[in-house]
């Protein structure tokens, strides 16, 4: 293991997140910590995972597109931003590509992702919220 | 003005803290970096001194850079380089500088060796824009366009940007913030990027263009002076010890004599009636 992967290790060892198992179609919800002033928060953002990038490493993140009044938002998340809260599985969606980008051209019934009736969790990762 | 460091370019990675911010930072690592030689003004002229980082075999190392690592009684190192310090600020031959050389939030000047990009384009090289994608544009849309005026002056202006070699040259960074040091292992992470490749030897110094902090290490950070304060910190932690064991001792002692004098006392109250006899006997028998 060259020393960059052992810092990255060794600083995710650290911040001791614990990241659930999933993928992009699943719906996720983060609770993101909000400052506004001095006091701060935690929100929570729901929406479908639409795609993944950088891996299950310190450098990873994650695209979550919901529909919030009418209007399509997506944000991207740090795996391990410290001002992520937590990361919950609220469902779990079979598709059939890595990135989720066409369900951005659609809207109501086409734009449903059925739901995975046999999930098993991989090996050493847990399956909460599923 | 005090040296600098030669350190070797690690990679990039990302530092989450705790406020949520996360910063990109270049890892830069302090390999056996130990003085070879000092210039000074008597024999030299200037005053500067050599550093030497990186392992070399010996039997790869001329014949010449052996002699002059053996003077300076030191394995023969990959890279030399020479640091420019104020008399004052000179540091002894063989001597071992560490990762504490700078403290976190401390600004440096990063320099190495860009990558090398061989012959390039205006467009990539000088960032022109280009010719239009139509309207005309035959073949060149990425050709620089004109290059000066008419019969008079009839020539290209020297200094003119054209396309040839890009990178491959020594690029300074300045004022780039040290976020963490790791004296252990020999790490500098510094925000930002630094030129080079991985693997690439890089130069570190004080920023030059801001003021020096008042708390940096003169001459610099040196492993023997380290070694030296975690000595006497032993030292004197060992002596505390020793002190503590030696008062506990004390107090066991004067614990226990109270104890014997009490008990004696008691014995004594206990005999007090018959018991006179005995050290009459004692006497007799010294006697």
């Amino acid at each position: 293991m060259d020393l960059i992967a052992q810092l990255e290790a060794e600083q995710i060892a650290a911040l001791g997140k614990k990241i659930p198992d999933f993928k992009p179609g699943d719906t996720i919800r983060v609770g993101y910590k909000v400052t506004e002033g001095t006091r701060t928060r935690v929100q929570n953002y729901e929406g479908v995972c639409i795609g993944r990038s950088g891996g299950n490493g310190i450098g990873g993140s994650f695209t979550v597109r919901k529909i919030s009044f009418g209007e399509g938002v997506e944000r991207v998340f740090p795996l391990y931003s410290t001002n992520i809260d937590s990361i919950e599985v609220v469902r779990r969606g079979r598709v059939r590509r890595a990135k989720l980008y066409y369900l951005r051209n659609r809207r109501g019934k086409s734009a449903r992702i059925a739901e995975v009736q046999n999930y098993k969790p991989k090996d050493g990762a847990d399956g909460a919220g599923a | 003005m005090r040296s600098g460091v030669i350190a070797r370019k690690l990679g990039m990675t990302r530092l989450f803290l705790d406020d949520g911010r996360q910063i990109p930072v270049t890892v830069l690592q302090l390999d056996g970096l130990q003085v070879v030689a000092q210039r000074t003004a008597e024999k030299d002229g200037y005053t500067a001194v050599q550093l030497g980082a990186g392992a070399a075999k010996a039997k790869r190392t001329t014949a010449p850079m052996r002699g002059h690592f053996a003077k300076a009684n030191v394995a023969p190192k990959r890279k030399l380089v020479e640091f420019r310090v104020s008399p004052e600020n000179l540091i002894a031959v063989g001597e071992e500088i560490t990762a504490d050389h700078y403290f976190a939030g401390q600004y440096v000047d990063v320099a190495g060796t860009s990558i090398g990009k061989g012959f390039a384009g205006a467009m990539k090289r000088h960032n022109f824009g280009g010719l239009r994608a139509s309207h005309g544009v035959s073949v060149s849309h990425r050709s620089h366009g004109s290059t000066g005026q008419r019969q008079d002056p009839g020539k290209v202006f020297k200094g003119k940007k054209m396309a040839g070699h890009l990178g491959a040259v020594r690029v300074t960074t300045q004022n780039l913030q040290v976020v963490r040091t790791d004296a252990d292992r020999g790490l500098i992470m510094v925000k930002g990027a630094v030129p080079g490749a991985k693997g690439g030897w890089v130069t570190i110094k004080d920023a030059v263009k801001k003021p020096v902090p008042g708390n940096v290490i003169l001459p610099a950070a040196l492993k023997s002076a380290a070694e030296q304060a975690k000595r006497a910190a032993e030292a004197a932690a060992a002596a505390a010890a020793a002190e503590e064991e030696a008062a506990r001792k004390a107090a066991a002692e004067a614990e226990q004599a109270a104890l014997e004098a009490a008990e004696a006392e008691a014995a004594a109250a206990a005999e007090a009636g018959g018991a006179e006899e005995a050290p009459e006997g004692d006497e007799k028998n010294e006697g």
